[in-house]
């Protein structure tokens, strides 16, 4: 299981890219770290998520 | 500003006072440090005042944009200023509350190749853009190319809704973010001085705490 946002998800196996665009997001809306590290928006094709891996998807709104 | 008979109250007597409130061992590391706030609107105009009053030392100030009409309802503007660069206009607010804090103002637009020039210089960035696009950007940039320096971003603060759901969470070792996290002001129409002074305050929070050498949240 992959932790995202804090909650368990099957996503072992998947691209981040891949999660991303099936949970919605907007990429130029958002910062992804993976285990406390930033994950270049470059490399979201690239990396795969892992069991065990904690991510937090930051999704930035309007206001300021 | 300021006239001939200079009413300022000297270097030493500003800074003898902050050290009575803060303690010399904090007042110096405020003294020493360099705060970067990028977008000077609500969020920022607000950032910036609070930590020039807790006398941190050095301000890099950066907003392309010029004081709106509509800007006043939250933003730390006077209707004199109306026209002006933002980045001058809270320059000059600044002197008057703070006279001795050294300022950078730039009327630019931060994007990812001038992100590392411009804010290279600052020990902590504040995000404070209005636009998701923006932020994002800028809090990519910052953690991708200039690791190890602290980054406190806001998202989430537009309408009415409870001031208690205004937070601060540590996302990673140098990632904060203020704000619900959800608030939209696409959503909700508009933004109120006081939901957005309070997400201010805890990103001026964060950064004092920071600085103070207090990184959990």
């Amino acid at each position: 299981m992959v932790t995202i946002n804090g909650e368990a998800l099957d996503a072992g196996g998947k691209t981040l890219a891949d999660y991303l665009a099936e949970a919605g997001y907007e990429q130029n809306r958002i910062a992804v770290e993976r285990n406390g590290e930033i994950v270049p928006k470059a490399s979201y094709g690239e990396t795969r998520l892992q069991d065990g891996d904690v991510v937090e998807v930051v999704n930035f709104v309007g206001g300021g | 500003m300021w006239g001939a008979a200079d009413p300022r109250p000297s270097k030493a007597a500003m800074r003898q006072a902050l050290m009575a409130r803060h303690g010399a061992m904090l007042q110096a590391k405020f003294e020493g440090s360099t705060v970067a706030i990028c977008g000077l609107g609500g969020l920022g105009s607000n950032i910036a005042i609070a930590l020039a009053r807790a006398g941190v030392g050095r301000l890099v100030l950066i907003d392309f944009d010029q004081v709106d009409i509509t800007n006043l309802n939250r933003q730390q503007y006077k209707a004199s200023q109306l026209g002006q660069d933002k980045a001058q206009a809270l320059g000059e607010n600044l002197e008057e509350i703070a006279p001795y804090v050294s300022l950078s103002c730039h009327s630019v637009r931060l994007t990812e190749g001038n992100v590392t020039a411009l804010l290279q210089e600052a020990d902590i960035i504040c995000e404070a853009f209005d636009q998701p696009e923006a932020k994002a950007m800028l809090v990519n940039a910052v953690l991708e190319k200039l690791p190890g320096k602290y980054l406190v971003a806001a998202s989430g603060m537009a309408g009415l809704g409870s001031p208690n759901a205004i937070q601060t969470r540590r996302v990673g070792k140098y990632f904060y973010l203020c704000g619900d996290g959800a608030s939209d002001v696409a959503d909700l129409g508009s933004l109120f001085s006081p939901q957005v002074m309070l997400c201010a305050a805890h990103q001026a929070q964060t950064v004092l705490r920071i600085l103070a050498g207090e990184y959990h949240v």
